[in-house]
């Protein structure tokens, strides 16, 4: 990627997420009563977040045990309502501990 | 002013955690081939962590406008859901240019606390977007910064806090949801499809996620229609 590139890139980064954000505050006042268009909206998060984070995570440390480890921590902290910080505190932590192990042995 | 006070206080938790998550993001970018400072203005530019996660994995290849573009739109879309739900509890005076300028700071977490209030006073709104924003920018400039200087084995584990927040963020309403859960697993597969199988490895990540995401929030919205607004 050249130094042209790069702003191009940033450009459409910064200038789309701005806009989603943006336009839908400033332009919509009243209610959307669709329930489908509503469904939509409301499972797409969850959705694009699974998408991103499975496989992916798995290939995010140097060791895929220490990663297999570290995403089960995580749902378990996850599922005790721990707020996001404590959850990927806990996950890094747990990944820290099996990879460090696995280098020992 | 008592609102915008109320408002920096809410924020600081909120600060604390992106200070931390926007630090691996420093690293991961500057691990991409950025240099830092490309990674710490696209953060204060951004302000997003799925979205910026997928931006700089889109920028390692040359000349992807359009899917930057589309993937941007679909990993983003939430936020426009969010801005239409604070907008109907936006008090009379948060309107026009505050609108225009504080919506840029509608994260998931900021939306998290103002949608826990009756209504949002702009000093409130802007108040909380305070500690938030200094994090996510001097997060990721020490991350880039001392992405280098650390132990390989702990930006080992580091690798995996951004994922660990993504699955804070799902996991709960799993719990809440069975429709969610069944989102969920789509999800799952059809990412996992475009992992292994040879066919669809050749689509590139951004494309994938978006398909992904568009096809599982699809078949919840046509099978389990919410029949109230919820979240």
């Amino acid at each position: 990627m050249n130094g042209c590139e790069f702003w191009i890139y940033l450009a459409i980064l910064a200038g789309t997420t701005y806009l989603v954000r943006v336009i839908p505050f400033v332009a919509i006042k009243n209610k959307i009563d669709n329930k489908y268009v509503q469904s939509f909206l409301y499972y797409i998060p969850y959705a694009v977040l699974t998408a991103m984070t499975i496989p992916a995570v798995f290939y995010s440390t140097d060791r895929i045990q220490g990663a297999v480890v570290g995403t089960f921590t995580a749902i378990l902290f996850a599922l005790r309502k721990r707020s996001l910080t404590v959850v990927a505190i806990a996950a890094c932590v747990a990944v820290y501990i099996v990879e460090s192990f696995m280098n020992i042995i | 002013m008592k609102d915008f006070k109320e408002g920096l206080l809410a924020g600081i938790p909120i600060g604390l955690g992106y200070l931390s998550v926007s630090f691996t993001f420093g690293i991961m970018a500057v691990g991409t081939g950025l240099y830092w400072w490309q990674a710490t203005i696209i953060s204060m530019l951004t302000v997003t962590s799925a979205g910026q996660l997928a931006g700089i994995g889109t920028m390692i290849h040359p000349g992807l406008y359009m899917e930057m573009l589309i993937s941007q739109i679909t990993i983003n879309i939430r936020y426009s859901f969010m801005s239409i739900s604070i907008g109907q509890k936006a008090d009379s005076k948060f309107k026009g240019i505050y609108r225009w300028i504080l919506g840029f700071m509608m994260t998931d977490e900021i939306f998290g606390v103002a949608s826990s209030r009756k209504s949002v006073s702009r000093s409130f709104f802007a108040g909380l977007c305070v500690f938030p924003y200094l994090g996510w920018f001097l997060g990721t400039l020490i991350g880039a910064l001392l992405g280098e200087v650390l132990p390989a084995s702990l930006l080992s584990a580091l690798g995996i806090a951004l994922y660990a927040m993504f699955i804070a963020i799902v996991v709960p309403e799993m719990e809440k949801s069975t429709p969610v859960i069944i989102v969920v697993i789509v999800a799952i597969i059809l990412s996992c499809s475009f992992k292994y199988f040879p066919l669809l490895q050749g689509v590139s990540s951004g494309i994938a996620i978006t398909i992904c995401g568009v096809l599982a929030s699809l078949v919840g919205a046509i099978f389990f229609p919410i029949e109230e607004a919820e979240s």
